[in-house]
């Protein structure tokens, strides 16, 4: 509970530690152009000032193409090729970064304002050792001796709660998880002790359990250093997480800003409005779409029975790399089926099975009660044409040299054989399903945006005439807005079509909003399934209990409340171990039972709503809130110690 | 309280233009201007004396002074002079034929050859190389030994033993070098063949049921085909090169038939004397594979970043 007279009183302390800080960046109008090969300008960045104070996290948050990253990369006296400043000033400690020499930026860069990428996989050298890495600013700019380096690289990984910190920075990148690197990566900024670091969507590529681990140590590593920083992101639930400070952008415009309390309590810019709208609500019960009945059938459109798969070759009848161990999901005809996990777990690789692209090393895959080939090239044209894949990524799903009325036409004709006039009349009747103009046809795709691209890549397999679609993180690449949009899209094509959906992301509150059912996978085991709103309600199986509370909430101190929880302490920032007996949940779960969930295959608890939680402990034991487990688990303990 | 609804009423005429502005980025996008490719001016010139080669190719006969054959100077190793058969702009080689003739005539042999080599090259290094790199296992496997045992020998080396076993007759030069060049192109086509192949659209392609033909014939080869234009220019450049060092070696176009690597040889001798008799042939050569590397050049910093990035 958030009691009002004690909000007020920390967010006025908040403003007044804010004008009591030194000012140390100032932002005067600043304008950034583009020039295009006609020799075109084109504004980007279109008169944005404001302050960060000393200790202050500052976040620029809005959609791709809004200015936020040029912005902050303004900060490191960079431009990316084909910008150059117009105007304005950006001042640090009075010295304008716009004018900024060429020498004196590299005496700038990494030791005055550091700068944290996206994605740490790709920031780091893999052949390099981490600790040399992190040090190697530093060190480079004179700012420490090698020496002095590592104790305050050691300092940090313990104060960015790294596993093992003393030892940590001997190993090489590919040895320490996502989530690690990623802190790894705030260590390498922090250890010249920059006035101000630059981190420019750290947590955005990360799954929910893992953002949450990253986000709690940088806030406090922010705290702990009283460094600035400019966060940017264009998602506000993690925002109202870090930052002090709020910019929202639009079109290289400001829209709005002030505190992290005034526009997440009281956001008065419709544009913040429609972002606050688009931020995924809490995934919770009664949000699933309500069956189409009219669809239904009895035999399930697919079903995978016992399917065990993986790559590397097999070897007496188990993949070498195992992904996937005896999963057993069935798609009712109509129905919508969201597939849900962290990355690893085996998502992809399920609906991979499904359209045969990864035939199973056991277990069968049936189609309307007929079983399918493994291989797809045993498959024929009419269960080809009934099972659809979706790929992830628009960009690369969409062959950059074909038209769309070629791409979506394709399909016409290899399944259906329609040629000519009636395949053109078709591809445009599909377009206008997913709501494009039929101009579209003759475009390519390097013409369209993100959004019209992914639902151009829904259209080919829409074209298909399927019954059923197998959708691999169709919205994950997207802005929130662009994102929900498709989902509104799906919706309406599941109630016009009558298409199976399996929808496979790692968004909960995604797959809430739109799935009939869900299955939770961890380590390639389905953990627990169901109809959504059983699934989102207790008795949850301990993992699904994670992933819900691990989904941030537009809530300043969210963050906090979370990480009191129990299931956090114990599941949060660890590795997940795939293992061949035992519940693999083990190593993180809050309940497990030591010499039983490591040893035994869970059993699966069946209710009479469909809904299964594959665990050791009953029914009434994960049907309790969190506190009263946590008594039950020391009643226990009592009880065998008396024993 | 009041402050704000007064703020809400003033901000909104601006609110709305802004959402309406983000509507309308959901719609139809301008369409960038069609790509057209556009020359420098270093690629212009370079077009423009290609294209002058290629016209004396086909022309070159009825243009000519003097025939390749005719041994009409004064004397050999002589400097521009006229006598009663008419003018030698060039001088005259070693036996007192006409210099520019006899790279007019050339330019047949030298430039005919290489292109047809190039071409023929070209269709066995991309057929092979597609083919394995869409087939993979076995196919792949096998194609890619015999092509690796063929790039491990020099190419003059298995260039002098293919001559030497079958003689030298423009055929066997044609297909010696297109063999020898073949290997090299195989790579490529192979390496971007695997690139394309790993790529969504091909998955989606096969997921739908595509056979190999197919997605070799609408996706992999037009996605290839730019790197692989581009490719073309350095290699023919490569092949009048090895044309021109097997003339040099007496091993390409026999006399008395003019080829420009060979007019450099068999003038070589004349350089201590001051005849610039071998210089205008390696001129020549120059002139036709320098401009060919510049547009090739300009093409593919015109492609932009991403045919840049495939190709190094």
């Amino acid at each position: 509970m958030i009691f009002p007279q004690k909000l007020a009183v920390v967010l006025h302390l908040r403003w007044y530690k804010t004008m009591q800080r030194e000012k140390l960046v100032e932002v005067k109008d600043l304008k950034i152009h583009a020039k295009n090969d006609d020799g075109d300008i084109i504004p980007i960045v279109k008169g944005v000032s404001f302050d960060i104070h000393k200790g202050e996290v500052v976040a620029l948050i809005g959609e791709s193409g809004s200015g936020k990253t040029t912005i902050s990369l303004a900060a490191l006296s960079y431009t990316k090729p084909g910008l150059f400043f117009a105007g304005g000033e950006l001042l640090i400690d009075g010295e304008d970064m716009l004018q900024a020499e060429p020498l004196r930026t590299r005496e700038i860069r990494g030791a005055k304002v550091a700068y944290l990428a996206q994605s740490a996989a790709a920031t780091f050298n893999p052949a390099i050792t981490i600790g040399e890495q992190v040090t190697e600013s530093a060190v480079l700019h004179g700012i420490l001796s090698q020496s002095e380096a590592n104790k305050r690289a050691t300092e940090l990984y313990h104060a960015l709660e790294l596993p093992d910190p003393d030892r940590i920075g001997f190993r090489y990148p590919h040895q320490v998880s996502g989530g690690q690197l990623q802190r790894l990566m705030a260590a390498m900024a922090l250890c010249g002790k920059p006035d101000l670091m630059v981190l420019d969507e750290p947590t955005t590529a990360l799954d929910v359990t893992t953002q949450i681990e990253v986000l709690k140590a940088f806030k406090k590593v922010i705290q702990d250093e009283n460094s600035a920083a400019i966060y940017v992101t264009h998602d506000l639930a993690v925002v109202a997480q870090i930052a002090d400070y709020i910019i929202v952008l639009y079109g290289g415009e400001v829209m709005e800003q002030g505190t992290a309390a005034e526009i997440i309590n009281n956001p008065s810019h419709v544009y913040t409005q429609r972002l606050m709208a688009a931020v995924r609500p809490k995934p919770q019960a009664g949000l699933g779409s309500s069956v189409a009945d009219e669809h239904e059938r009895e035999i399930p459109a697919v079903k995978a029975t016992d399917i065990t798969a993986g790559y590397g070759g097999i070897i007496d009848g188990e993949p070498k790399i195992p992904i996937l161990r005896d999963i057993n999901v069935s798609v009712k005809n109509g129905h919508v089926v969201g597939v849900i996990g962290e990355s690893g777990c085996g998502k992809s690789t399920l609906a991979r099975v499904m359209a045969g692209l990864l035939p199973q090393s056991r277990g069968t895959i049936e189609l309307d009660n007929e079983e399918l080939e493994g291989d797809l090239r045993n498959r024929n044209l009419e269960q080809l044409q009934k099972i659809q894949f979706v790929f992830q990524m628009a960009d690369t799903a969409l062959n950059p040299k074909q038209v769309i009325g070629d791409i979506i036409g394709r399909p016409l004709e290899f399944y259906h054989g329609l040629k000519g006039n009636a395949r053109h009349a078709k591809v445009v009747e599909i377009l206008e399903m997913v709501e494009l103009p039929a101009e579209f046809a003759s475009r390519y795709p390097m013409e369209l945006s993100g959004g019209q691209k992914q639902r151009i890549n829904m259209a080919r397999s829409l074209a298909a005439n399927p019954e059923v679609m197998l959708c691999d993180e169709v919205t994950s690449a997207l802005d929130s807005i662009v994102g929900a949009n498709v989902i509104k899209l799906l919706t309406t094509l599941r109630d016009k079509t009558g298409v199976s959906f399996v929808f496979i992301s790692h968004d909960l509150s995604t797959v809430a909003s739109f799935a009939d059912e869900i299955v939770v996978l961890y380590a390639g085991r389905v953990v627990e399934q169901g109809p959504t709103d059983d699934v989102l309600t207790p008795p949850y199986h301990p993992y699904t209990r994670l992933l819900i509370s691990s989904v941030p909430e537009l809530r300043i101190g969210w963050l906090e409340d979370t990480m009191q929880k129990r299931e956090m302490a114990v599941g949060i920032a660890k590795d997940v171990e795939i293992t061949s007996v035992g519940c693999p949940f083990f190593n993180r779960c809050p309940m497990g039972i030591e010499g039983t969930c490591e040893k035994q295959t869970p059993p699966v608890h069946k209710t009479d709503t469909d809904h299964q939680i594959a665990c050791h402990r009953s029914i009434e034991e994960l049907n309790m809130v969190e506190f009263e487990v946590q008594e039950a688990l020391e009643h226990k303990k009592a009880d065998e110690a008396i024993v | 309280m009041d402050n704000n609804s007064e703020f809400a009423e003033t901000s909104k005429p601006q609110d709305k233009d802004i959402l309406a502005e983000i509507d309308a980025v959901d719609e139809l996008p301008t369409a960038p201007p069609k790509r057209r490719i556009k020359l420098s001016w270093v690629g212009k010139v370079s077009v423009a004396i290609v294209v002058f080669w290629l016209v004396i190719c086909l022309i070159g006969p009825t243009i000519a002074p003097f025939h390749e054959m005719d041994i009409d100077g004064d004397d050999g190793f002589m400097g521009y002079h006229t006598n009663e058969y008419g003018t030698f702009y060039l001088g005259t080689d070693y036996l007192g034929r006409d210099t520019l003739s006899r790279i007019i005539y050339g330019a047949r042999n030298t430039i005919g050859i290489s292109l047809a080599s190039t071409l023929l090259a070209y269709l066995m290094g991309i057929t092979l190389g597609i083919l394995a790199a869409v087939k993979g296992g076995w196919i792949d496997m096998g194609i890619s030994r015999v092509n690796d045992a063929i790039l491990s020998l020099p190419t003059i080396m298995l260039g002098l033993i293919a001559i030497a076993w079958l003689g030298s007759s423009i055929p066997v030069l044609v297909g010696t070098a297109s063999i020898i060049y073949a290997s090299s192109v195989f790579r490529i086509a192979r390496a971007l063949g695997q690139d394309i192949m790993v790529q969504d659209f091909v998955e989606a392609a096969k997921a739908r049921g595509e056979g190999s033909w197919w997605v070799i014939r609408s996706e992999v080869l037009p996605n290839a085909a730019m790197p692989l234009a581009t490719d073309f220019g350095l290699r023919l450049v490569f092949v009048v090169l090895f044309i021109s060092s097997l003339s040099f070696l007496g091993l390409g176009v026999q006399p008395p038939a003019a080829d420009w690597g060979s007019m450099v040889r068999e003038n070589l001798q004349g350089l201590p004397y001051g005849s610039y008799a071998a210089i205008w042939p390696a001129l020549a050569i120059a002139m036709f594979t320098i401009p060919i590397n510049l547009i090739v050049d300009d093409l593919s910093a015109k492609a932009g970043g991403s045919l840049a990035s495939k190709m190094v």
